[in-house]
């Protein structure tokens, strides 16, 4: 094969490499590295550097090859160098005695003379200096001829190129990184003020102080077990944090009322899932359907509950979830007008209600998630703490729990399928 | 041998002279691995390092310039070093690029080892 030819191939098969390498996701400087490896062996060149400029003056080292390491403590890129290298139509500068070469190279000539650097190239991307190429003589020792500055113009511009977009990409990556933070932060910051809201809807009603916490917790742990994603749980909390916020409409005697409530007084509470949509619609939630969840809370699978009487499949899961979340604290509560019921209780309303106020399905979720933590499959006691010391401690609680899910499956075909409330 | 990175480099010493094998492709990897491996043996009092390129069917670019950095770190160590069994394309490549007035090229490790040590004489231990 002749020499030119070889040469051709060699030079080819390097610049098909180095488009390769900066065109790839690796690792910065493993990117530079590789790349300079590439230049350099291109030409059998001895040695090299390349450096990136940063801050003002400074130039920092990204990698080189037998240079000294402690060669870019010693260099840097005055604003009237860089200038001097934009402007002038040379690209690349060789180190030789020639006082007129260059103001970078004039400052440094006797360090780069020791360092044995032939060959400085700045890496020029979009009419700004990125950083500097140093190159030092051929194996051959042999002069540059003038198709060896052209393959090494070629590469020292693939390698310009290839920092300035790895820079780019990280500048985006840390400014994505800032925003999930600060996004974070206010998911935070709106979990935190809501958890407060709760509070003070609560506050109202003194026979159901933690009410709404409880509901949020109880729906989170219920959407989990049914396999909702992580941002759908937090959702559902918050829905269940915020169900009652219509309460805040509703006079405070009939909330607070020691007894039962009379038909006026019943339309008047009843009108707070509906005030709860109108307060919360013109929120913009972070979380889909969080009105809608609020205003159905108190609506039952065979139509008869409030504010529209909807069916069933009518009903959204979510708001379906926090139903039973509210009757279930609402159940295991002390209240003014009655004491709680024992969970043997429970288990029985859940049952005989499953398919008419409950679905089914959400009962077996939340059935399940007790039982997992009555019978010590997982270590976490979030509903046990929810509810009063030794509520579950009976040694019936694991057979009524199983028995209730074994009927639900029949009835039902219960599973923990992902269901999405949107 | 270089146990880095999972697979190895093949090397033995004889007397003060390592003789590492490249692998078929010598490319930043296979380099690399290389390039440790006659440091290493360099850094244990090694003299004299014969590349055997019996194996090896190419060289890309940064394989020249990590030959080129073995070369410049035996050089500053006062070691000689040998490649030996170069396939011709690897040897044109090699003259081409300047590589040839840095090493001493054999025909086989035998012959390097003959040149490096000046003995009549080598027992090769594999």
């Amino acid at each position: 094969m002749e020499p030119s030819t070889q040469k051709l191939i060699h030079t080819f098969g390097a610049l098909a490499d180095l488009g390769q390498e900066i065109a790839g996701r690796g690792d910065f400087t493993e990117m530079v590295r590789t790349s300079m490896h590439l230049l350099l062996g291109t030409l059998a060149l001895r040695r090299g550097a390349v450096a990136e400029c940063i801050d003002e003056d400074k130039l920092r080292c990204v990698a080189l090859w037998g240079v000294g390491e402690q060669t870019f403590t010693e260099l840097s890129l005055t604003g009237a160098e860089k200038q001097e290298f934009l402007i002038g139509e040379v690209t690349e500068f060789l180190i030789s005695n020639d006082a007129t070469a260059n103001l970078f190279i004039n400052r440094h000539r006797p360090f780069l003379q020791q360092q044995e650097i032939e060959l400085v190239l700045p890496m020029i991307v979009r009419d700004e200096v990125t950083g500097l190429v140093l190159l030092g003589r051929k194996a051959s020792g042999e002069e540059f001829l003038s198709d060896d500055f052209e393959t090494i113009r070629a590469m020292v511009r693939h390698i310009g190129v290839g920092i300035h977009t790895h820079r780019l990409l990280e500048q985006v990556a840390q400014r994505a990184e800032e925003n999930r933070r600060l996004y974070e932060e206010l998911r935070t910051i709106y979990k935190a003020t809501v958890r407060a809201f709760a509070a003070a809807i609560d506050i109202k009603d003194k026979y159901t102080q933690g009410h709404s916490e409880r509901v949020g917790r109880y729906s989170e742990i219920i959407a989990r077990e049914m396999g909702w994603s992580e941002d759908e749980v937090e959702g559902i909390q918050i829905a269940g944090y915020l169900h009652d916020v219509g309460k805040l409409v509703v006079d405070r005697d009939i909330i607070n009322a020691p007894y039962n409530i009379n038909a006026k007084e019943s339309n008047e509470l009843n009108r707070h899932p509906s005030a709860g949509y109108e307060i919360l619609a013109p929120i913009n939630h972070p979380y889909a359907d969080i009105p809608l969840m609020a205003k159905y809370h108190h609506e039952r699978l065979d139509g008869r509950g409030y504010p529209d009487g909807l069916r069933d499949e009518q009903i959204p899961l979510g708001a379906k979830i926090v139903s039973l979340a509210d009757s279930f604290d609402a159940m295991t509560t002390d209240r003014p007008y009655r004491r709680r019921r024992s969970f043997e209780d429970v288990v029985r309303d859940l049952r005989e209600n499953s398919g008419k106020q409950f679905d089914g399905k959400v009962v077996a979720a939340f059935a399940r998630a007790i039982l997992k933590e009555v019978s010590g499959v997982t270590k976490e006691r979030r509903i046990t703490k929810m509810l009063a010391k030794d509520y579950l401690q009976g040694e019936n609680v694991p057979t009524l729990l199983s028995d209730l899910i074994a009927d639900l499956t029949n009835l039902t075909g219960a599973e923990s399928g992902v269901q999405s409330y949107k | 041998m270089d146990r880095t990175s999972g697979s190895l480099v093949r090397s033995h010493c004889v007397g003060t002279t390592a003789v590492v094998y490249a692998s078929d492709y010598l490319n930043k990897l296979t380099g690399e691995k290389i390039e440790r491996e006659c440091r290493r043996q360099l850094d244990c009092g090694c003299r004299a390092l014969v590349i055997d390129f019996s194996d090896t069917k190419l060289v890309n670019s940064i394989g020249i310039s990590i030959l080129l950095g073995i070369i410049d770190v035996a050089e500053k160590s006062g070691a000689k070093i040998a490649f030996s069994d170069v396939n011709n394309q690897t040897v044109q490549l090699f003259e081409m690029l300047g590589l040839t007035r840095h090493v001493v090229l054999a025909k086989d490790e035998r012959e390097a080892l003959l040149t490096l040590s000046g003995f009549e004489t080598i027992p090769i231990v594999h």
